[in-house]
């Protein structure tokens, strides 16, 4: 106890002594914080120059706020007392502000007490490079990545020493890969020829062009290998976009298939028009838009629960057909096109009177959205890999179902010969309800992956029907190979077709190309052969 | 003659009697009705009923080839927005310098994208000979050059139904683009006169309407003269069983070009004849549901019938011009019903109703007799496929 007492008075000196220390340790960076600012604040753009480097040497935890402030314009000036200050929001008369030294609120000030510090473009350049530097000591490696990218192409003398500290330190490959670039292009400004090999292969777009100067280059050595590595590097781009391509070309062809799948069912294996099925379609995406509302915040969750309800929304839409309209038609497949057309403007309208004529918005989830990046020139966007999936499952469930169950079994049997299997003991009216309920509720499941790339509204179907039929024929009717084939092929000719031709030609190349082919092939890729193909 | 067969006809004869007579009554109440007599017949009613009777030329020329031949063409509006888009032309050139930029020679939309001089495909619009030919040989020549091909690979029913209709698709993208030089997305319209009559004086609209009576008139004739020909049988033949009447040596694919290119005239003649009664004429008139409409007019009013094409086309259009001015909303229900209960409930259209009331003994029959064997067959088509 008595040790207590006796050390008390000592434990109240030391808190004494170091909030002493403290306070005076925080004076200290006032003055100096003040002093450095002061510096800013000089009419002239060289000592402003000096200023920012000297910021920078200080290592002041707040010289990153400041130097984006200036770069913003936000730093600012209160004419009368002298203070510091940046301005949060610019705009009204009175503008609220936080003291620059402290960052704590400084209340509000009236525009016309303030003066901001001007920068021009050098400045800004400088600066820009500056908060890359600074950024090259943060701690997320992502910030790190994209600062050692700013650096690209903008290194000057003074930050080559700095920079190759920095690179010592540096644990992540990827931000020293690109900082050895950022150097090496400085090298190259100066004449280096190896930095060139350094540069070799690399897809970045700054690096590209401190390139393409180096080709102009007085010493034609340097030219030449500038060139060459140029040469290489446009080589690559070629791949990538021809890559890109390919992968736009697919994601287009998932979405023809995902759309003309259960067609190839309905039209193909079942015989029945049913010019109804983008409807069907447009409800699968409105039936995710509903989920949507009914689970407000959970866009996942509801795009995922929207994948059997789609389906199921779809399916009995499509039985409701089925037994209203096309079992009477039975055997006439150009009155069955009209009635089901009749269908489709009906739920079109449905859909406007009851929802909205307006377009509704469908949010992707996290999950989907972003890109995944391949590299430095190529990336595939989320949503459109997520589909291309989708449809690929899609289609192997539905090849299963085909071939492997029971029900699948009934249809080929029902579809081949109708008289046959019913005095087998099929049902041929219960298969005809299902195959159809089946092809309609895969055409609710393409709606609900057309509302992660398109727009919803009531014409969502309308635009992808003639298309679906002209994947159906073009494969050959009846064959679901075919459909998978011919909407891929059908995707990627478009997307090729795009560059040179333009969307809308290259639509009606593919169009009039769909039209000649049917008149040397009748019966599509992938005609059925035997007696299916009879009739 | 075998154009004078029709003549012969009660039916025809009934039914231009109708036509001409109405056609008649209208001039009459429209020129010597005061107006505000209640009788009066404006100028804008008989600008309707002319793009009324427009359509009615469209509907027969459908008619030929669905009823007659057995082709459901899901892209007749393709050829009655080419003869419409040929007059069109021909109009666009009759304006000459009274434009809004004033170009003697280039139409205001040119002179907008910046064009120097005429695309070739425009030379000769201006004289209107030249123009009234293009009415009918540009889609003449589309339905030669398309039927051709498909007859010839013997692509039929639904898969020519399905590229009929990706072939005015194709045409509206096209149309659509402001490089192809017709106007792109707004088309042709502004138009002044015609070989010399002004457009907008009551007189000339009268004079269209009559002029349009009279071509479907004509129109009507030609068609009832091809299909009481032996031509026509053999096109009737083609209808119910294609494989029997090629076994029987007919080269059933000439028949189905010739009859599908008479039919893409008329189309044609009547998009001519509609333009300047509706003094526009833009893309949408290529849109697949326009072709489709068009179709649901010849099943309402009676396929196979061609008074029953007349019909049809009057009364939708007719519904729609009610409808769409009285509720909007309830146009396109109506008309997807129209279409349900039609092909479901009344197979034969107003026309088989008509036939079916008056207990039409001899030809409903025969009417009835047709289509049960075509049904029959179809289904027995259905059970090997």
């Amino acid at each position: 106890m008595w040790m207590i007492r006796a050390f008390l008075p000592g434990v109240w000196l030391l808190c004494l002594l170091l909030g002493l220390a403290l306070m005076a340790q925080a004076q200290e960076e006032t003055g100096q914080g003040q002093a450095l600012l002061e510096s800013l604040d000089s009419p002239s753009y060289d000592a402003k120059a000096e200023a920012i480097e000297a910021i920078i040497v200080s290592g002041d935890e707040r010289s990153r706020r400041w130097l984006d402030e200036l770069l913003g314009g936000k730093l600012q000036r209160h004419k009368d007392t002298g203070r510091f200050v940046i301005v949060l929001e610019n705009r009204g008369r009175n503008w609220p502000v936080i003291d620059a030294l402290t960052l704590e609120d400084a209340g509000e000030m009236s525009r016309r007490d303030l003066d901001g510090i001007g920068i021009n473009n050098a400045l800004r350049g400088q600066l820009q490079s500056a908060l890359a530097m600074l950024d090259l000591y943060t701690d997320d490696v992502d910030d790190r990545r994209d600062a050692a990218r700013e650096l690209l192409g903008s290194v000057d003398a003074p930050m080559v020493e700095p920079l190759g500290e920095v690179i010592a330190n540096e644990d992540d490959a990827e931000v020293r890969r690109l900082l050895d670039q950022a150097l090496a292009i400085h090298r190259l400004d100066e004449g280096d020829i190896d930095a060139i090999a350094e540069l070799a292969g690399s897809l970045n777009s700054r690096v590209r062009a401190a390139l393409n100067s180096a080709t102009r280059s007085d010493d034609p050595l340097v030219a030449d290998a500038a060139s060459a590595a140029l040469a290489d590097i446009e080589q690559k781009l070629r791949l990538n976009s021809g890559l890109e391509t390919l992968y736009f070309g697919l994601s287009l062809g998932s979405v023809l298939v995902l759309a003309a799948i259960g067609l190839a069912i309905t039209f193909g294996v079942m015989g029945v028009i049913n010019m109804a099925h983008g409807e069907l379609i447009m409800l699968g995406a409105y039936t995710t838009w509903a989920m949507q509302q009914l689970l407000p915040g959970q866009p996942g969750l509801a795009l995922v629960l929207s994948i059997p309800a789609g389906f199921l929304v779809a399916a009995l839409a499509g039985i409701a057909i089925e037994r209203s309209v096309i079992q009477f038609l039975k055997g006439r497949p150009l009155e069955t096109l009209l009635a089901t057309f009749g269908v489709s403007l009906i739920l079109q309208q449905l859909v406007r009177t009851v929802i909205s004529p307006q377009n509704r918005t469908v949010v992707s989830p996290d999950w989907m959205s972003g890109s995944l990046m391949i590299n430095e020139g190529l990336s595939l966007t989320l949503n459109r890999l997520f589909v291309l999936g989708f449809a690929l499952v899609v289609f192997a469930c539905l090849m299963l179902v085909m071939r492997r169950t029971r029900l699948g079994l009934e249809v080929r049997a029902v579809t081949q010969n109708r008289a046959m299997a019913r005095s087998m003991g099929i049902r041929a009216t219960r298969v005809d309800i299902m195959t159809f309920a089946l092809g309609s509720g895969v055409a609710g499941l393409a709606g609900v992956a057309l509302s992660q790339l398109t727009n919803v509204g009531p014409n969502l179907g309308q635009n992808y029907i003639i298309d679906s039929f002209m994947v159906v024929v073009f494969g050959g009717v009846g064959n679901l190979w075919g459909t998978l084939v011919a909407g891929l092929s059908l995707g990627v000719i478009n997307q090729v077709l795009e560059p040179w031709a333009g969307a809308v030609l290259a639509k009606i190349i593919v169009l009039v190309f769909i039209i000649l082919f049917i008149q040397k092939r009748p019966r599509g890729l992938f005609p059925q052969k035997g007696r299916a193909a009879e009739g | 003659m075998w154009l004078m067969q029709p003549f012969n006809e009660g039916a025809t004869r009934l039914f231009l009697g109708v036509l001409l007579a109405c056609l008649a009554l209208v001039t009459v109440l429209h020129l010597a009705v005061p107006a505000g007599h209640p009788l009066h017949v404006s100028a804008y009613t008989v600008t309707l009923l002319g793009k009324y009777l427009s359509y009615a030329l469209l509907a027969v020329a459908v008619d030929l080839v669905w009823g007659y031949l057995g082709i459901l063409s899901l892209g007749h509006g393709a050829f009655f927005a080419l003869g419409g888009y040929a007059m069109g032309m021909y109009l666009m050139r009759q304006i000459g310098d009274r434009g809004t930029y004033g170009d003697p020679i280039l139409p205001d939309f040119m002179v907008f994208l910046n064009w120097d001089s005429l695309p070739w495909y425009w030379l000769g619009f201006d004289m209107p000979w030249f123009a009234f030919l293009m009415v009918i040989l540009v889609p003449g020549a589309l339905a030669l050059v398309f039927g051709f091909l498909a007859f010839r690979s013997r692509v039929t029913g639904v898969y020519l139904s399905i590229i009929t209709q990706a072939m005015t698709f194709a045409l509206m993208l096209a149309f659509f683009r402001n490089e192809m030089g017709f106007g792109g997305n707004n088309g042709l319209t502004d138009f002044r006169e015609l070989l010399g009559f002004d457009l907008r004086t009551d007189a000339t609209r009268l004079g269209l309407f009559i002029a349009t009576g009279v071509a479907l008139a004509m129109g009507y004739v030609l068609c009832r003269a091809i299909v009481t020909s032996k031509l026509g049988r053999v096109s009737v033949a083609c209808r119910d069983a294609e494989a029997r009447t090629r076994f029987l040596g007919y080269r059933v694919e000439r028949f189905q070009l010739f009859v599908f290119v008479v039919s893409a005239m008329l189309a044609g003649v009547a998009g001519a004849l509609y333009v300047p009664q509706v003094g526009i004429i833009n893309p949408s008139e290529f849109s697949p549901i326009l072709s489709i409409e068009i179709v649901l007019w010849v099943a309402l009013g009676g396929r196979g019938t061609l008074y029953g094409a007349v019909i049809g086309a009057l009364l939708v259009n007719y519904a729609k011009t009610v409808f769409t001015g009285v509720m909007p909303d309830a146009w396109l229900f109506a008309l997807g019903g129209m279409f349900v209960l039609v092909t479901v409930f009344l197979p034969r259209g107003v026309a088989g109703l008509l036939g079916y009331l008056q207990g039409l003994r001899f030809q409903g029959q025969r009417f009835n007799r047709d289509r049960n064997e075509t049904q029959s067959r179809d289904i027995s088509k259905e059970a090997s496929a």
